[in-house]
């Protein structure tokens, strides 16, 4: 730390005492700047009389700049310190400088180490990623102007996906302290109101005790279940200035106890286990059910006793349950009696149709049958807001438990093997053994469907899948990307049954997030020894590829395969919609919506970054040598990216 | 008029212009021109180039249907494929369209394909 060499003073007795040197002409202090020396000089015709008094004038005294002991960042870091974080995730900015400072000196960059992006929604969408595997927030730091409006859309994203996020912003309130006009267009008076809507919380400090105990709630909230992102506004002056000599002595750094997430009532629970245990053909629908690694196991345990199938269509939000289970993916929302909604966050949506996007008008139907009971638990009743509409529409149940659905699993569970008695057993064995033959036909299916188009270029997502799973099979491996856009293919072909193998998409759809999450989760992974895979989309790289920087500088193991297809293809297939709809032009759908001419190049790309890459490749029969070469990166420790060029899906 | 009454009467009215729009292909399918129309009228986009099918369209590839029934479906498709009328394409296209899908040979079985057959419960 840096020992002071004068005494502290906060910055009203500074200038005042600045004042009274001026007055008594006194010599300025040992370390100082000269601020008008700055000035350029301009060639004028003839000096006014203040100019030429100000030029045979003794020079003004110079203003000192004393250094400080124990800055208020140097405090907020350790009340940083111990909530536990590993990492903050920034791209620099002056009004968290002072913070900066104290993470890197006073904290010696260790928990949290400073990990540099090169944007804000780079940032976020890290921390994002991070978070699905460590079960745990990583800090972020931004500007509270222009890094949080860079970082807004991937907190929108978070929010969404219910996933903690923990973002300190740097301000300046007091105009006073402001020293030019970029410092003026930085601030603002209150910085959290752009992202309030889909935060979760968020303060802004007016003491480091404020901090302190803020900091801690902040941290609290975001890990109590539904989680969300929080924010906590650092202001410049409170983290630069010493803290108060008065404070010193009774500052302390609050103690932080999680909150025990929120369980279904007793009773609705037994409601809920009464109607499953009853229930002829019963499908449990999976949202973000498993928040933690016991939450896969619990929904085995629930799905095993009930002998009920477990969907997880039609976004895998979270690894619920293992792919080659027999009772995973099987049972219809038509015929089932009873279904179930684990943390689904669009219950609504998993139990109706509506009119296609190329239809005209809207219709919507139930695709249940009539009868049929509806349960859900889930913790989107305990934080909704209204503004944003993430929230889907209203689902007309049966029951409904507001809680924590992994918490709520385990009375669940005993209240359902409380009344299971040997008929129903039976009758429920009976159930396993179809659905588990049923899985298997679906498999076999998914198989045989996989082999058309083997040997095509561009590559279909289906080989890219395949061969991609024959070099990381005998691994322990991750996919720290989604599956929406391959055509669900890893999660068909792979055998997924570990609570870290996937984490699921963005949240609010919002793209960009892709190869920055899948970074962070790499680092999460990293000190497992995990090889982290991501089936990279063209398109969500494009938005702020410079994280490919952050993963190659921060060492980040991580296999990034392109799923290049040279376009933003989900829009094309809409704007194909239009025109069919409109009768004319359809093909003319790649006009803004094609990423060609020219191609882009991102081996060279990722070299630029200073990352290992091959590519592009463009036959089937070049993918396992281009795949196997970058493993033996990643094992290294580095990150590496292979060009693919697939098909659309 | 009822709302049935509209149903009844639109769902007559629906029979017989299909009994009179039933597709008559002037010829045989040209199949290269139906590869030029797959990729640039857009098919590929849901049922991929080697029309292999996906998320968002099912395999086309030697399909099972005949053309008269492919152009039933594509003017009047169920689930969320547009609709695509004769003004952007014509019957002779969606005949060429079908001899190229006609064209294609069956995919091998995944039993023999090392890196599929390794993935079948056995």
């Amino acid at each position: 730390m840096t020992k002071s060499k004068t005494r502290a003073v906060d910055r009203r007795g500074f200038l005042k005492g600045a004042a009274v040197a001026a007055a008594l002409s006194v010599k300025p202090p040992i370390v100082g700047l000269d601020a008008q020396s700055a000035e350029p000089r301009r060639m004028v015709p003839l000096p006014s009389p203040g100019q030429a008094a100000s030029e045979t004038s003794p020079p003004p005294p110079r203003v000192g700049v004393y250094t400080v002991d124990r800055p208020g960042s140097d405090f907020m870091i350790d009340v940083i310190k111990s909530l536990g974080f590993e990492y903050v995730a920034a791209n620099p900015g002056s009004s968290f400088r002072g913070l900066h400072e104290s993470i890197i000196n006073y904290g010696g960059n260790k928990s949290p180490e400073l990990l540099t992006c090169c944007h804000e929604e780079s940032s976020v969408a890290m921390a994002h990623g991070y978070a699905k595997i460590e079960g745990k927030p990583m800090m972020v730091m931004a500007h509270g102007t222009v890094g949080l409006q860079h970082a807004s859309m991937a907190i929108y994203n978070a929010f969404a996906d219910r996933v903690p996020v923990y973002i300190i912003l740097g301000n300046i309130l007091d105009v006073a302290y402001r020293r030019s006009v970029v410092e003026w267009t930085h601030s603002v008076q209150d910085a959290v109101a752009m992202v309030r809507d889909y935060t979760k919380w968020d303060d802004t400090p007016a003491s480091l005790s404020h901090f302190g105990e803020s900091a801690v709630r902040a941290y609290k909230l975001a890990m109590t279940p539904a989680m969300g992102p929080v924010v906590i506004v650092a202001d410049a002056v409170m983290q630069e200035e010493p803290i108060p000599q008065a404070d010193r002595r009774t500052l302390h750094v609050p103690k932080l106890t999680l909150a025990a997430p929120p369980a279904g009532d007793a009773g609705a629970i037994g409601d809920a286990a009464r109607i499953l245990v009853a229930a002829e053909n019963p499908v449990i629908v999976a949202g973000r059910c498993a928040r933690t690694p016991n939450g896969l196991k619990l929904l085995v345990e629930l799905a095993e006793t009930l002998q009920a199938p477990v969907q997880d269509r039609p976004f895998r939000f979270r690894m619920n349950f293992p792919t080659r289970h027999p009772l995973y993916g099987g049972g219809s929302i038509a015929d089932a009696d009873v279904i179930l909604g684990l943390e689904v966050p669009d219950f609504w949506n998993a139990t109706h149709a509506q009119t296609p996007v190329n239809r005209v008008g809207m219709e919507v139907r139930p695709t249940t049958k009539a009868g049929a009971k509806q349960i859900t638990i889930s913790s989107t009743d305990l934080l909704s807001k209204s503004n944003y509409q993430d929230f889907g529409p209203y689902a007309e149940v049966d029951l409904s438990i507001a809680a924590d659905a992994e918490a709520s699993l385990p009375s669940l569970i005993e209240a359902c093997k409380r009344l299971i008695d040997s008929d129903r057993r039976t009758a429920f064995a009976a159930r396993g053994a179809r659905h588990a033959e049923a899985a298997k036909r679906t498999r076999q299916q998914g198989l045989e469907q996989a082999a058309w188009g083997w040997d095509a270029s561009p590559i279909t997502t289906a080989r890219l899948s395949a061969e991609l799973w024959n070099q990381i099979k005998n691994e322990d491996w991750s996919l720290v990307s989604d599956v929406v856009f391959m055509s669900f293919w890893p999660t068909r072909l792979w055998d997924f049954d570990k609570p870290y193998q996937y984490i699921g998409g963005q949240g609010a759809y919002g793209i960009g997030y892709g190869a920055p999450a899948a970074v962070g989760a790499a680092l999460a992974n990293r000190k497992h020894g995990r090889l982290s895979v991501n089936i990279q989309c063209d398109g969500d790289l494009n938005y702020a590829p410079g994280v490919l920087w952050t993963a190659a500088h921060h060492r980040i193991p991580l296999l990034t395969i392109m799923h290049n297809n040279r376009a933003y293809h989900q829009e094309r297939m809409y704007v194909q919609d239009m025109a069919a709809r409109a009768e004319r032009g359809i093909d003319r759908a790649n006009i803004g919506t094609a990423i060609t001419d020219p191609n882009i190049d991102y081996a060279t790309m990722a070299k630029a970054y200073g990352m290992y890459s091959a590519g592009p490749i463009e036959h089937p029969a070049d993918l396992a040598p281009a795949i196997r070469k970058a493993i033996e990166v990643v094992k290294r420790g580095e990150p590496a990216l292979v060009d693919v060029l697939t098909q659309p899906r | 008029m009822t709302k049935l009454t509209v149903l009844a009467l639109t769902s007559v009215a629906m029979l017989f212009l299909a009994a009179v729009a039933e597709p008559q292909p002037s010829a045989a399918g040209n199949a290269a021109n139906g590869k030029r129309l797959f990729e640039t009228d857009g098919c590929y986009q849901c049922h991929g180039y080697a029309a292999q099918g996906g998320r968002d369209g099912p395999r086309l590839a030697a399909t099972a249907m005949n053309a008269q029934a492919l152009i039933r479906y594509v003017r009047r498709p169920s689930g969320a494929m547009p609709a695509f009328t004769e003004k952007v394409l014509s019957e002779q296209d969606l005949t060429d369209i079908h001899a190229y899908l006609k064209a294609f040979p069956a995919a091998k079985a995944a039993k023999d394909i090392p890196l599929l057959d390794q993935l079948r419960d056995k």
